[in-house]
C-alpha cells in the first residue's frame, strides 16, 4: 500500500512537472467539497438559465382571484403570493437577477480591490501607507452598514445596491490580495524580472497575476454566498430590487407581511439563497483546501 | 501596556474622523441641494436660507465639513425630517435597543458556541462533533432575515410559545422578564452566523491545544481531565475566540438592521431603514455615525481586552 502510494506520489509528481494544470484539475475533481459545491452552485445557476425555456407564467402579472394559492395547487406548483403572482415562476427569475447581480459584485469588487491590493504591495512605501489607511478607514464601517449608507446616499435600487455591495467588500479584497502579493514580491523570478528590466506594469501583469489567481479565486468563492446575501438583504429592507422586479431579497419581503397565513410565500426564495450561499461557501472551502497551500 | 493603549487609541481617533468625513461626504453623493435634503420637501425660502448660511454650504466643503463636526462634537446632529425632533435625542432611544439585541446575541454565540465547540472538540467524530458541523455550515450559510422569519412561523405562529414582534408586550408590564422573553427569537436569528463561527473557532482551537505538549504534561502529573480542559488547553483558545468577538461586532451591530426590522424590534437599525426609506437624511446620517462610532470603539475595547490575554501583542 505505501510503496503503491509512493509510486504514485512519484507519477504525479513527474506528471506535475509537466502539466501543473492537470494536477490541480485533477484534485479539484477528486475533492468532495468542490463537488458538492460545484453541484449546488450548478443547479441553481440551472435554474435561472432555464426560466426562459420553460412554459412559465410571467412572473409579474397578477392573478387576483388567486391570490395566496398553496404549494401543489392546479397551475401554481410552489403556489402564488399576495398578488396572485406564480412563485415558481418569480423564483426561476428571479434566480437570474440575484445570481447576476450578486457574482457581478464579486467579481467587480475582487477587481477593484485586487487592483488596490497589487499597487499597495508591489509599490510600497508612501502609495502602500496611503491605500491602506484609506482601507483601515472603510473598514471603520461595518461592511453591512457601508453598503446600507451608500444606498441611502445613492437613493433604493437595484444598480445601486450592486455598487454598494462592492464598494463596500473592496477594502478585504484589497487587504488580502494585498497579503498574497507580498509574499511574492521579493521572490526571486520578481527580483529577476525587475533586473532584466521589466516595467512596473509588466512585472504585475506577466509575473505577479498569474501567481495570484489561485487566491484569488479561492477569495471570491469563499466571500461570494456573503455577497449575495448582503444583496437580497438590502433588496429585503426595500433598498435593492424594487418591485415588481422579481428578485430573492423582494420576493421574502413580500413574503414577510404574510408569514402568519401564508408561510409558503417566504420559504422557497429563503431555501434557494440558503442552498446558493452553502453551495458557495462548499465550493469555496473545497478551493481553498485544494489551490490553498497553508491549509493541505 | 500603556504605550500600546496609547496607540491604539490615537489611530481609532484618526479612524473616527475618517469615517465621520465619509458620514458627512453622504450628503454630497445624494443628488439634488444639501439644504432642501436636510429640511425636506416642504421647506420655505427663508428656512433654507438659513440653514445654508448656518452650515456654511456656499464655502468650501473641508469648511463645511469643520463646521459639521462642530455641531457633532457639541452632540447637534440636526434635527430629523419626519419626526421634528432632534436627531441625537432620538437616536439614543433607539439605541437601547441595539444594545440589548447585540448583547443577547453575543449571549446566544458565545455560550452555546464555546461550549459546542470544546465538547466537539474533545468527542471528535461522535454524535456532537456532527451537531458542531451541522451549526457551524448551516449557521454560516442561512440568511439572518430568513431565519427570523422561520424562528416567528415556528415558534410564535405554530407553537405560540415566544412573541415574535416587538420589545415589550403593548398592555404588558413591560418589566426585564418581559423583554428577555421578546429577546430570545431575535437574539438567536443575530447570533446564529457568531454562533457558527465561534463555534468552528473553539473546536479547531480545542484540537490544536489538546495535542500539546503542555497538555500532555498536564496529564501525565495525574490533572485530571476537566481540569486540563478547562485549566489548560481552553485557556490557550481564548484569544481566538475573543479575536472573532472583535471581528463580528460589525455583523451584531450592523446585521441589527436585518432582524430589528424583521422582528419590528424598536432599535438603531429598524430606525435607519426607516429613515432611508423616507428620505429623513439627518436621522439616516446620525444613526450611521452612531453604528460606525460604536464599532470603532467596541473594536479598540476588543484590541485592548486581546493585548491583556496575550503579552506577545503588546510587545510587538
Amino acid at each position: 500500500m505505501a510503496d503503491q502510494l509512493a509510486t504514485s506520489e512519484v507519477g504525479r509528481a513527474a506528471q506535475s512537472r509537466y502539466r501543473p494544470a492537470s494536477r490541480v484539475i485533477r484534485r479539484l475533481r477528486r475533492n468532495r467539497l468542490v463537488i458538492a459545491g460545484a453541484v449546488i452552485v450548478g443547479a441553481i445557476a440551472g435554474i435561472g438559465l432555464l426560466a426562459p425555456a420553460l412554459p412559465l407564467s410571467a412572473p409579474n402579472i397578477p392573478h387576483f382571484s388567486h391570490r395566496l394559492a398553496p404549494p401543489l395547487s392546479f397551475g401554481y406548483v410552489l403556489g402564488s403570493d399576495q398578488l396572485g403572482r406564480d412563485i415558481l415562476s418569480r423564483l426561476m427569475w428571479g434566480t437570474r437577477t440575484s445570481l447576476a447581480v450578486g457574482v457581478s459584485a464579486a467579481l467587480l469588487a475582487l477587481g477593484l480591490g485586487s487592483a488596490l491590493g497589487i499597487l499597495a504591495a508591489y509599490y510600497g512605501g508612501r502609495v502602500d501607507n496611503l491605500l491602506m489607511r484609506g482601507i483601515d478607514i472603510l473598514m471603520g464601517f461595518p461592511e453591512i452598514l457601508l453598503a446600507i449608507a451608500i444606498v441611502a446616499a445613492l437613493g433604493p435600487g437595484l444598480a445601486h445596491a450592486m455598487v454598494a455591495v462592492t464598494i463596500s467588500n473592496v477594502p478585504f479584497y484589497a487587504r488580502g490580495i494585498r497579503g498574497a502579493v507580498l509574499l511574492l514580491r521579493s521572490s526571486e523570478f520578481v527580483e529577476s524580472a525587475r533586473a532584466a528590466g521589466a516595467t512596473g506594469a509588466r512585472v504585475i501583469l506577466r509575473h505577479l497575476l498569474p501567481n495570484i489567481l489561485a487566491p484569488m479565486l479561492v477569495f471570491v468563492s469563499l466571500n461570494i454566498g456573503w455577497m449575495i446575501t448582503e444583496t437580497a438583504g438590502l433588496s429585503f429592507l426595500g433598498l435593492g430590487a424594487q418591485p415588481p422586479t422579481p428578485d430573492w431579497g423582494t420576493m421574502l419581503a413580500d413574503g414577510r407581511g404574510f408569514i402568519t397565513i401564508a408561510s409558503h410565500v417566504a420559504a422557497a426564495p429563503g431555501l434557494t439563497i440558503f442552498l446558493s450561499v452553502l453551495g458557495f461557501n462548499t465550493l469555496g472551502e473545497g478551493l481553498r483546501e485544494v489551490l490553498d497551500p497553508r491549509s493541505r | 501596556m500603556g504605550r500600546y493603549i496609547t496607540q491604539r487609541t490615537t489611530w481609532v481617533i484618526i479612524v473616527l474622523l475618517g469615517v465621520s468625513a465619509i458620514t458627512f461626504a453622504l450628503l454630497h453623493l445624494t443628488p439634488g441641494d444639501p439644504a432642501q435634503i436636510l429640511l425636506g420637501p416642504i421647506a420655505t425660502p427663508q428656512e433654507l436660507d438659513h440653514l445654508r448660511r448656518e452650515l456654511g454650504l456656499d464655502r468650501p466643503l473641508a469648511i463645511q465639513y469643520a463646521i459639521w463636526l462642530d455641531h457633532v462634537a457639541r452632540g447637534d446632529l440636526g434635527r430629523s425630517i419626519t419626526l421634528h425632533r432632534p436627531v441625537l435625542g432620538e437616536l439614543l432611544l433607539r439605541f437601547r435597543g441595539t444594545l440589548i439585541l447585540t448583547a443577547g446575541a453575543i449571549i446566544v454565540a458565545f455560550g452555546p458556541g464555546i461550549l459546542l465547540g470544546v465538547l466537539a472538540a474533545r468527542r471528535q467524530g461522535r454524535f456532537i462533533d456532527a451537531v458542531s458541523m451541522v451549526v457551524t455550515v448551516g449557521g454560516a450559510s442561512i440568511p439572518a432575515f430568513w431565519l427570523g422569519m422561520i424562528l416567528i412561523i415556528v415558534f410564535s405562529v405554530r407553537l405560540g410559545w415566544l412573541p415574535g414582534t416587538g420589545m415589550s408586550s403593548p398592555s404588558g408590564p413591560g418589566t426585564a422578564g418581559d423583554v428577555v422573553t421578546h429577546l430570545i427569537l431575535p437574539a438567536v436569528t443575530l447570533g446564529m452566523l457568531p454562533l457558527a463561527i465561534v463555534t468552528r473557532v473553539a473546536r479547531t482551537g480545542m484540537i490544536e491545544a489538546l495535542r500539546g505538549d503542555y497538555v500532555r504534561t498536564a496529564r501525565a502529573k495525574g490533572v485530571n481531565e476537566l481540569m486540563v480542559t478547562m485549566r489548560h488547553a481552553f485557556r490557550n483558545t481564548l484569544v481566538g475566540i475573543v479575536t472573532v468577538l472583535g471581528l463580528e461586532m460589525g455583523f451584531l451591530l450592523a446585521g441589527a438592521v436585518y432582524v430589528e426590522t424583521v422582528f419590528d424590534w424598536p432599535g438603531v437599525g429598524l430606525m435607519l431603514v426607516n429613515s432611508i426609506l423616507t428620505r429623513d437624511f439627518p436621522l439616516v446620517q446620525g444613526a450611521v455615525l452612531l453604528l460606525a462610532a460604536t464599532y470603532v470603539i467596541i473594536n479598540l475595547l476588543t484590541d485592548l481586552l486581546y493585548a491583556y490575554l496575550d503579552p506577545r501583542i503588546r510587545f510587538e
